[in-house]
């Protein structure tokens, strides 16, 4: 069949468009599950809660937990810690969200955001560095809060970004005190 | 340079069947014995073939290697250990191949400099320059796979922060991430994904390189004054020429590399990696492989947001782009010389360069604060001027020396009034007349 013959799309025309197509869809199926088994298992998908008891935590002390992987510190801070993170004027902020998976997703970080109703001594956070996933150091650095020593960032006392090339306030997962000395997280 | 005829010619019977079949042996005698490679080539066209035998002495460990390490995270540093204490041999062979790791880099970073200071991108070579860049890319993939597989703090906390570079990347990053971890942190599925691609990937690289050998064979080597080959006499046979100077220099590169295999097998290392990987602790000052080194100094440099784009993608994409960089050298470049002998200007900034990309490699091991940081973000500024304004402006303005006018002429430029006597003659085999 020559370029030049005018035809009604023939049978020869529908094998090659049904062939063409049939190759894409077929590439595609294929090469889907290839991707798919990449992604996280069930197993690690299934969700998991803990329950912490921090009836020990004097103020100024911490405990971290792990959760999903990663580590959760339990903060019960001082006064002073307090007095600092309630001080800062939320235009200095690097990230004014508050990014506290309890409250709706455009909170204001101001000090009270980062902590929960009643209990704002307290500090419930992911403890994993916004910027590439490091766990910074708690009680250290310029604003007194966490440094990360992989790249310098520098949270304040409520875990907000402050200083270095992290682009986020930590995470503060769902959690809720169930009695005044137990914490679930999750 | 590329000849279009074979000279080849079957003595033997068996040589006869076979050309007639599938000329393998005509393939290898026109490759690598009647090749006419340049006469004027130094030591520094010897770092091709050292990369050659890096390559597969990485393999050849390393598949020895396989053969007893577990990729399990509750097994995998223990069978380290195992390698190191019980297994025969087994101490010679990981720091063959941990310390090959670091030579394989140390060769193709003076063979990259020594394209950038004698034009070797420059046309007909953009393709050979680029499928060279291709391996960088997958040797440094392939490195920091192999740091993750002892499982120490160090290969867990590079592997948390490389993967965490591209949860930097807008709305598909974190799916991303995920993808490349197989869960929410880096954990079993990670470690054994690794092991698998990181015994895939050096035979991409051996793939890759054939198409690199393909290419040069096809435009031919560039040469130390960067003219072009014109005639006969510009040339010598690969075989014997070039094999021994290949061979003398594999052998003084081995040579370094046995020194720091049995006087110095931790040297490049990090102590903290002899810890078993802990989840909840970060090493109190992470850094990567020394051969990382300028790059992560130029991902902490960006501690500002540029715009729209905040610091941690900024960091990321600067990091990305230095090395992009260099695939873009063979236009970057406007000057119609191709070696810097020739280019008094390109000469001083491509030492400058060398000079800052040393100093970047020094920042990158040094803690991100105070003045650390601002010299970080200078020398990025240079790293990326380099390339963005004097490589395309230097061309333009520089004012080159003569050329002379093949490479003949400038081989015996250099040894005007030198040896009459035949004894020098035959030392020195390239410059004879």
């Amino acid at each position: 069949m020559s370029a030049t013959d005018i035809h009604d799309p023939n049978r020869r025309d529908f094998l090659y468009v049904a062939t063409g197509m049939a190759a894409v869809v077929g590439a595609g199926a294929v090469a889907w599950p290839f991707i798919d088994q990449m992604r996280p298992d069930a197993s690690t998908l299934a969700l998991a809660s803990v329950e912490v008891d921090v009836s020990s935590l004097q103020p100024g002390s911490s405990l971290i937990v792990k959760w999903r992987g990663k580590p959760v510190v339990v903060r019960n801070r001082t006064e002073k810690e307090m007095k600092d993170g309630e001080a800062v004027n939320l235009a200095d902020l690097k990230d004014p969200i508050a990014r506290n998976a309890n409250l709706p997703a455009d909170a204001p970080a101001t000090d009270a955001n980062r902590t929960t109703p009643g209990k704002e001594a307290w500090m419930v956070m992911v403890q994993v560095c916004t910027h590439l996933g490091c766990i910074p150091l708690g009680q250290e650095g310029d604003f007194g809060g966490w440094f990360c020593p992989c790249h310098g960032s520098q949270y304040d006392t409520a875990g907000r970004i402050r200083k270095g090339p992290a682009p986020e306030n930590m995470a503060i997962p769902v959690f809720k005190f169930i009695s005044d000395t137990k914490i679930l997280i999750g | 340079m590329s000849e279009g005829h074979s000279t080849y010619t079957p003595k033997t019977g068996i040589e006869r069947w076979f050309d007639a079949r599938m000329p393998l042996p005509r393939l290898i005698y026109d490759s690598f014995v009647a090749y006419p490679v340049p006469r004027n080539l130094n030591y520094m066209w010897t770092f091709g073939g050292i990369l050659s035998i890096m390559l597969a002495s990485q393999i050849l460990t390393g598949i020895v290697l396989a053969m007893h390490y577990t990729s399990d995270t509750n097994l995998a540093f223990d069978s380290v250990e195992k390698i190191m204490r019980d297994v025969n041999s087994g101490w010679l062979l990981r720091y063959l191949h941990s310390n090959g790791a670091s030579f394989f880099f140390v060769a193709v970073y003076i063979h990259i400099f020594r394209g950038l200071f004698y034009g070797s991108y420059k046309a007909p070579r953009e393709l050979l320059w680029i499928l060279g860049c291709i391996i960088y890319l997958l040797m440094m993939a392939t490195g920091f796979m192999g740091y993750v597989l002892p499982w120490g703090q160090m290969s867990f906390w590079g592997a948390t922060v490389i993967t965490g570079f591209f949860s930097a990347i807008p709305l598909v990053g974190n799916w991303i991430q995920q993808l490349l971890l197989g869960g929410f942190a880096v954990d079993d599925p990670t470690l054994n994904r690794f092991f698998a691609l990181h015994y895939l990937l050096p035979f991409m690289i051996a793939g890759v390189v054939v198409l690199h050998i393909w290419a040069l064979h096809v435009v031919g080597q560039s040469n130390p004054t960067g003219i072009e080959v014109k005639s006969k006499t510009d040339t010598v046979a690969f075989t014997p020429y070039a094999t021994i100077k290949d061979a003398f220099g594999m052998i003084v590169f081995l040579f370094f590399f046995a020194y720091f295999v049995f006087y110095l097998p931790n040297y490049l290392g990090h102590p903290d990696n002899y810890t078993v990987a802990n989840p909840l602790k970060t090493p109190a000052h992470i850094v990567p492989e020394w051969y990382f080194l300028p790059f992560y100094a130029i991902l902490r440099a960006i501690t500002f947001n540029i715009g729209p784009i905040n610091s941690k993608l900024g960091g990321v994409l600067c990091m990305f782009g230095a090395i992009a960089m260099l695939f873009l050298v063979p236009w970057l470049d406007t000057s119609k010389v191709r070696s810097a002998v020739y280019r008094p200007w390109y000469k001083l900034f491509f030492w400058l360069f060398v000079a800052d990309a040393i100093l970047l490699g020094w920042l990158g091991s040094q803690p991100a604060e105070g003045a650390y940081v601002f010299m970080a973000q200078m020398a990025t500024l240079f790293y990326f001027a380099f390339f963005l304004v004097v490589m395309p402006v230097l061309g333009l303005i520089e004012t080159p020396r003569r050329l002379p006018n093949s490479i003949t002429e400038a081989v015996l430029e250099k040894n005007k009034g030198g040896s009459g006597h035949p004894a020098g003659a035959t030392a020195a085999p390239e410059t004879k007349g």
